[in-house]
C-alpha cells in the first residue's frame, strides 16, 4: 500500500457573501462552498469526483490546487504542506499537479497560437527553449492526436474537442504527476467526449498519472474512475471503489443520483427516484444532514434534521454519512 | 392511421455566411411527421440542425442571413406554416404549437414577474381579462409543480433556481392548451436530479393535456426514456427514424451505432469506449455522397459519391445508407 | 509655392490613399477589419490622418519658407492667399501654409505623445486595481474619482502659470499625467471580467507570475478599450493644447502649433480671417477623422461580433 501523493484533510473554504457598504463593510452570511473535506489520492490512480451544483467539488479542486487560499484544513501533495509553501516553491509545485478545464472556449488565450500557449510553461518553468522547446511541442501535439499544422492555429480555428486537446498538452507539458480534470469533457459532443476520454485513460497509462475528475455525470466517471467520491453541499456523503458505488451504493443521495441518470435502452427504464425540492444554496445549508429535506430513504428520522451524521467506514473501503448507512434503500 | 398533427416535409433552411465563405445549409432536405400525441425525439450532436429545424417550424429563423427555401413544407391541421400572413402564424405561436428553449434564464425577462409573463400568452391569445388571466396563471404554475404558486407568481426569475424556472417556462407555453409542444434541450443546462423531475412533469402534462412532444436533444438517454419515435440527424438530414425500441434494438445506420457505442453508460463494464473517428463537418462543406463516409467504418466507392436517399428499412423505419440496400458490404459481420 | 512643395503635398495624399488601399486589402481576410471598413468615414478618416502626418513629416520640403520668417513686416502682412501664399500671410507677415505644416508636427506629435502618457499610465493603474482588487482597487480607484472629479482645463492653466519655462517635453508630460482617469475605469473594467476567463487561471495554474499574468495574458486581450481611448483622446489633446496655446500657456511662439496660431490670428479676424481659418479647419479635420476611426474601431474590436 503506496503513500498517498495528495492527502486532504478537513478542507474548509468559506466565502463571504455580500458586502454591505460600497464593497467594504463585513460580509453578512457565509457560502460554504466546501465544509470540511478529507480524501487521499495514490498515485497513479483516478479519484472521480461527482456532484450537483453547489456540492463544491470545482471549489474543492481549485482549493487543493492553491488556486484559491482556503479558509481552514490542509493539503499535503508528495507530503509537502501545500498551503504553507513560499513563492518559488509554489511554482516548483506547479510543476506536478496541474488541471485541465472544463471550458475548450475560454481556457485559451484567444490571442496566441497554439505553439505559443504550449511553450509558455516551458518558459515559466525553465525547461527547454529555442530548438528543443519547438521540439517538445510537436512532439506534445503528437502525444494529445495533434497534427504538427495545428501548431500554427489559433484558437478560434479550432473545434472544441481540439481544443480541449490543446489544453490537455499544455497540462502536460511540465510534466505532472497529478492532473485535476475540472469536468473536461462536458461542454464537448458525445462522440468527442468519447475521443477525449480515451484519450486521457492512455495519457494515465502512459505516463503513470493519478487523476482527481470531476465531473457531474456519473456514467462518464464509471469509465474513467478507479474510486469515486460523491459531494452534497460542500461535504462528502459517500466513497467507495467505483464498482461498489454503481452496485450498492449506500447514501440515499447516491442511490437517487444513480437513479436519475437516463440509460440509453428503452428496454432498462426504471422506475426513476424523483427527489423533491431543490437544491438548497450553500449559504444556507440546512441543520443536520444537508440532505434530510430532500431525503427519500424510509427510515428517515427526527435524528437527521438535527445531528450531522459523521463520514464513517461502513464496509470495507466505503464510507457514507448516513445514519442508516447500514440499511440502504 | 391517424392523420398526423405536424407534417414537415422536404424542408430546407439555409445561412449566408458573412464573409461570403459559402451558404450554410444548416437544414438541406428534413421530413418528418409527429401523431397526435406522442413524443418523437430529434436527436443529433451540434451542428446538424435540430434546433434550426425546430426554430424553422414556426418561422422563428431571422431572415437575413437565414431563409427557409422554396419547397419546404410545413403542415399544422390542414394549413402550409411557411404560407401563413404573419398574423395568422402569431395566432398559432404559442396557442397551437409552443416552444421552450433550453436557457430558462436567458429566456425569461428579468424585470417582468413570473406571474406576468404566465398569464401573456392567455391574455394575448385567449383575451382573458388580467385578473382571469392571472388566476390561470396560478393554476398552471401550480400545475408544474411550484409550491406556494400565489405568492411565487410576484417573484422575479433572479429569485428562483434553475429547475424553477424552466418550470415557469413550461407553464408559459401550456398556458393555452396547445397542440403540440416544441421542447429543445429543455433539461440540459440542468443538474441531473432536477431533470429527473422535470421529464417526470412532461410526461404526467402529457398524459394529462394529450399533447404531442417534440423532444430535441443529445442525450440518447433522455430520448430512450421519454420518446415514442426516434428521427437521428446529421449534417442537416435525418439519416433514421425508427421507434424508440428499434432504434436501440437494432440501429441501421452507422452514425446512430456509432453514437449508441461511444456513449457511457451506467449499466455497462468499465471499459475503453467507441469513439467514432473524426469530427462533424462545417455546413458550408458537407461532404460529398453520403455525409457521413468520411467518418464510417463500412463506406465504400458508392458512399463517396453517391448521396443515399432515405429508404424503408422496416416497418415503420427509415435510414439513409446504402448499407439498407446491400446488407453483406457490412464490414465485420453486422 | 514652389514645385518642391506641390511635390510634397503629392506624395502626402498619395500615401494618405495608399495606406487606406493597404488596409482594404488586408481587410479581406479578416473580419475585424471588414467590420471597420463598414463604416465608411472611417476609410476617409484614415487616408486624411495618413495624409497630415505624412505631410508634417515631409514639413522641410513642403514649407516654402521657414515658419518663423517674417517675410516682409511692411508690405507683406495680412495678405489674403494667393498663387504665393496659399493660405496667405499672418499679422507677422508669415506664411500661413508653412506655419501649418510645421505647426501639424508640433500640434499632432503633442497629442500623440502624451496620449502614449496617458494610455500607459492609465492600463497599468486599470490592470493593477482590476488583477488585485481589494485594497489595491479600492486606493487607486479613489485616486482616480479625484483626478476625474477635479477639471482638467484648471489644473493644467495653474501648472502651466505657476511653472516658470514650461518646456515641450514637460507639456506633454504634464497634458499626460493629467489625462489618464477615463483609461484607467475602462481598462479595470476590461481587466475584471478577463481575470475570471479560462486562460487566465490557467496561467496562473501553470505557475506564472502576476506580471506575466497581466502583461501577456490579460492586458493584450484589453486592447480595445485601450486603443479607442487612445484614438479619441488623440483629438481631445489637441483641442486641449489649442487652448492652452490660445491662452498663451502652451507652445510658445514663435515655434508654431495650431492653438497658438489661432491665438495669433485672432486679433485679425474681421481683416485677415484666413490665419484663424485654415489652423482652425485642420484641428477639426483632424479631429473628426480621429473620432471616425475611434468608432469604426469600437465596433471591429468588438468580440461579441466576432463569429465562431
Amino acid at each position: 500500500m503506496s503513500a498517498p501523493l495528495l492527502e486532504v484533510r478537513d478542507l474548509v473554504k468559506h466565502f463571504p457573501a455580500q458586502r454591505g457598504f460600497f464593497g467594504m463593510g463585513r460580509p453578512k452570511g457565509v457560502v460554504r462552498a466546501v465544509d470540511g473535506v478529507s480524501l487521499n489520492v495514490l498515485p497513479g490512480e483516478t479519484l472521480g469526483l461527482v456532484g450537483e451544483s453547489g456540492s463544491g467539488k470545482s471549489t474543492l479542486g481549485r482549493t487543493i490546487l492553491r488556486l484559491l487560499e482556503p479558509t481552514a484544513g490542509a493539503v499535503r501533495f508528495e507530503n509537502q504542506d501545500v498551503f504553507a509553501l513560499g513563492a518559488d516553491a509554489l511554482r516548483a509545485l506547479r510543476r506536478r499537479m496541474q488541471i485541465v478545464f472544463q471550458d475548450p472556449y475560454g481556457s485559451l488565450n484567444p490571442r496566441m497560437t497554439v505553439r505559443q500557449t504550449l511553450a509558455e510553461p516551458l518558459q515559466i518553468h525553465r525547461i527547454a527553449s529555442g530548438a528543443a522547446a519547438a521540439a517538445r511541442v510537436l512532439s506534445l501535439l503528437e502525444e494529445v492526436g495533434l497534427t504538427a499544422d495545428f501548431a500554427d492555429r489559433y484558437p478560434h480555428e479550432m473545434s472544441g474537442g481540439q481544443r480541449q486537446r490543446v489544453g490537455i498538452a499544455r497540462a502536460l507539458s511540465v510534466e505532472p504527476v497529478f492532473m485535476l480534470c475540472d469536468e473536461p469533457v462536458s461542454a464537448l459532443d458525445v462522440s468527442v467526449q468519447a475521443q477525449v476520454l480515451n484519450l486521457l485513460a492512455d495519457l494515465q497509462k502512459k505516463r503513470r498519472l493519478a487523476y482527481l475528475f470531476i465531473a457531474h455525470d456519473l456514467a462518464v466517471v464509471k469509465h474513467i474512475a478507479d474510486r469515486v467520491a460523491v459531494m452534497y453541499l460542500g461535504k462528502i456523503v459517500e466513497e467507495a471503489p467505483a464498482a461498489k458505488l454503481y452496485e450498492r451504493p449506500r447514501h440515499p443521495y447516491t442511490t437517487s443520483l444513480l437513479s436519475a441518470v437516463p440509460i440509453p435502452d428503452p428496454a432498462a427504464q426504471k422506475r426513476r427516484i424523483v427527489l423533491a425540492g431543490d437544491i438548497p444554496s450553500p449559504s444556507n445549508p440546512p441543520p443536520g444532514c444537508p440532505f434530510h429535506p430532500r431525503c427519500p430513504h424510509p427510515k428517515k428520522d427526527a435524528r437527521c434534521g438535527t445531528e450531522v451524521p459523521a463520514l464513517r467506514e461502513v464496509a470495507p473501503g466505503q464510507r457514507a454519512a448516513c445514519h442508516f448507512a447500514e440499511a440502504p434503500m | 392511421m391517424t392523420d398526423p398533427l405536424l407534417r414537415v416535409r422536404d424542408l430546407k433552411t439555409y445561412f449566408v455566411t458573412e464573409h461570403g465563405t459559402g451558404t450554410a445549409r444548416a437544414v438541406d432536405g428534413v421530413s418528418f411527421e409527429l401523431q397526435p400525441g406522442e413524443t418523437l425525439g430529434l436527436v443529433g450532436e451540434s451542428g446538424c440542425g435540430k434546433t434550426v429545424t425546430s426554430l424553422s417550424i414556426l418561422r422563428l429563423i431571422p431572415e437575413p442571413p437565414g431563409h427557409i427555401l422554396p419547397g419546404s413544407f410545413i403542415e399544422f391541421e390542414g394549413r402550409n406554416l411557411l404560407a401563413l400572413a404573419p398574423r395568422d402564424l402569431r395566432a398559432i405561436r404559442g396557442n397551437r404549437i409552443a416552444m421552450i428553449f433550453q436557457e430558462p434564464m436567458t429566456s425569461l425577462n428579468p424585470v417582468f414577474t413570473i406571474g406576468d409573463q404566465v398569464a401573456e400568452a392567455a391574455i394575448v391569445h385567449q383575451g382573458l381579462s388580467r385578473k382571469d388571466a392571472r388566476a390561470r396563471a396560478v393554476e398552471m404554475l401550480a400545475l408544474v409543480g411550484i409550491p406556494e404558486p400565489d405568492q411565487r407568481a410576484d417573484d422575479y426569475p433572479h429569485q428562483l433556481s434553475g429547475g424553477m424556472r424552466q418550470r415557469v417556462m413550461i407553464a408559459m407555453a401550456l398556458i393555452c392548451h396547445p397542440q403540440v409542444l416544441i421542447a429543445d434541450e429543455p433539461t440540459t443546462a440542468l443538474d441531473v436530479t432536477i431533470q429527473a423531475q422535470i421529464l417526470e412533469l412532461l410526461d404526467r402534462l402529457q398524459r394529462e393535456l394529450g399533447m404531442a412532444i417534440l423532444l430535441i436533444t443529445h442525450d440518447l438517454g433522455i430520448v430512450a426514456g421519454a420518446a415514442d419515435r426516434v428521427v437521428v440527424m446529421y449534417a442537416g438530414q435525418v439519416v433514421e427514424s425508427a421507434p424508440v425500441k428499434e432504434l436501440f434494438a437494432r440501429p441501421a445506420h452507422p452514425y446512430t451505432e456509432g453514437l449508441m457505442e461511444s456513449v457511457p453508460r451506467l449499466d455497462a463494464q468499465r471499459s475503453r469506449l467507441h469513439a467514432i473517428p473524426g469530427s462533424v463537418p462545417a455546413a458550408t462543406a458537407w461532404p460529398a455522397g453520403c455525409r457521413f463516409h468520411p467518418r464510417c467504418p463500412h463506406a465504400w466507392d458508392k458512399c463517396r459519391t453517391e448521396e443515399p436517399p432515405l429508404p424503408a428499412a422496416g416497418p415503420g423505419r427509415t435510414a439513409r445508407c446504402w448499407l439498407v440496400a446491400e446488407p453483406a458490404r457490412r464490414k465485420g459481420g453486422a | 509655392m514652389n514645385p518642391r512643395a506641390w511635390l510634397a503635398v503629392t506624395l502626402a495624399i498619395a500615401a494618405g490613399l495608399a495606406a487606406v488601399a493597404l488596409l482594404r486589402r488586408r481587410a479581406a481576410g479578416r473580419p475585424a477589419w471588414r467590420r471597420f471598413f463598414r463604416h465608411p468615414p472611417a476609410a476617409i478618416g484614415i487616408a486624411l490622418l495618413v495624409s497630415v502626418t505624412a505631410l508634417a513629416l515631409l514639413a522641410p520640403l513642403a514649407a516654402p519658407y521657414a515658419p518663423a520668417a517674417q517675410l516682409d513686416i511692411i508690405g507683406l502682412q495680412n495678405q489674403a492667399p494667393s498663387l504665393l501664399h496659399p493660405m496667405g500671410t499672418d499679422l507677422y507677415s508669415r506664411d500661413v501654409w508653412s506655419r501649418l505644416v510645421y505647426g501639424a508636427r508640433i500640434s499632432l506629435a503633442i497629442g500623440a505623445l502624451a496620449m502614449a502618457v496617458a494610455v500607459t499610465v492609465g492600463a497599468v493603474v486599470g490592470a493593477l486595481a482590476g488583477y488585485f482588487r481589494r485594497s489595491v482597487d479600492a486606493v487607486l480607484m479613489r485616486l482616480v474619482d479625484v483626478g476625474l472629479a477635479v477639471p482638467r482645463m484648471f489644473i493644467l492653466l495653474m501648472i502651466v502659470a505657476l511653472w516658470e519655462g514650461l518646456s515641450l517635453p514637460m507639456l506633454v508630460l504634464v497634458i499626460g499625467l493629467t489625462g489618464w482617469f477615463a483609461t484607467s475605469r475602462l481598462v479595470r473594467a476590461e481587466v475584471l471580467s478577463l481575470r475570471e476567463r479560462g486562460f487566465v487561471e490557467s496561467a496562473r495554474a501553470l505557475g506564472a507570475s502576476p506580471a506575466r499574468v497581466i502583461f501577456r495574458h490579460v492586458l493584450p486581450n484589453a486592447a480595445a478599450p485601450i486603443v479607442i481611448s487612445a484614438a479619441l483622446g488623440i483629438g481631445n489633446v489637441i483641442l486641449l493644447e489649442s487652448g492652452l496655446s490660445f491662452l498663451g500657456l502652451g507652445v510658445a511662439p514663435p515655434i508654431p502649433s495650431w492653438g497658438n496660431m489661432i491665438a495669433d490670428g485672432a486679433s485679425e479676424l474681421a481683416t485677415a480671417p484666413w490665419s484663424t481659418l485654415f489652423p482652425g479647419l485642420a484641428i477639426g479635420l483632424v479631429v473628426m477623422a480621429l473620432n471616425a476611426v475611434a468608432d469604426a474601431l469600437r465596433d471591429a474590436l468588438d468580440p461579441s461580433q466576432e463569429t465562431a
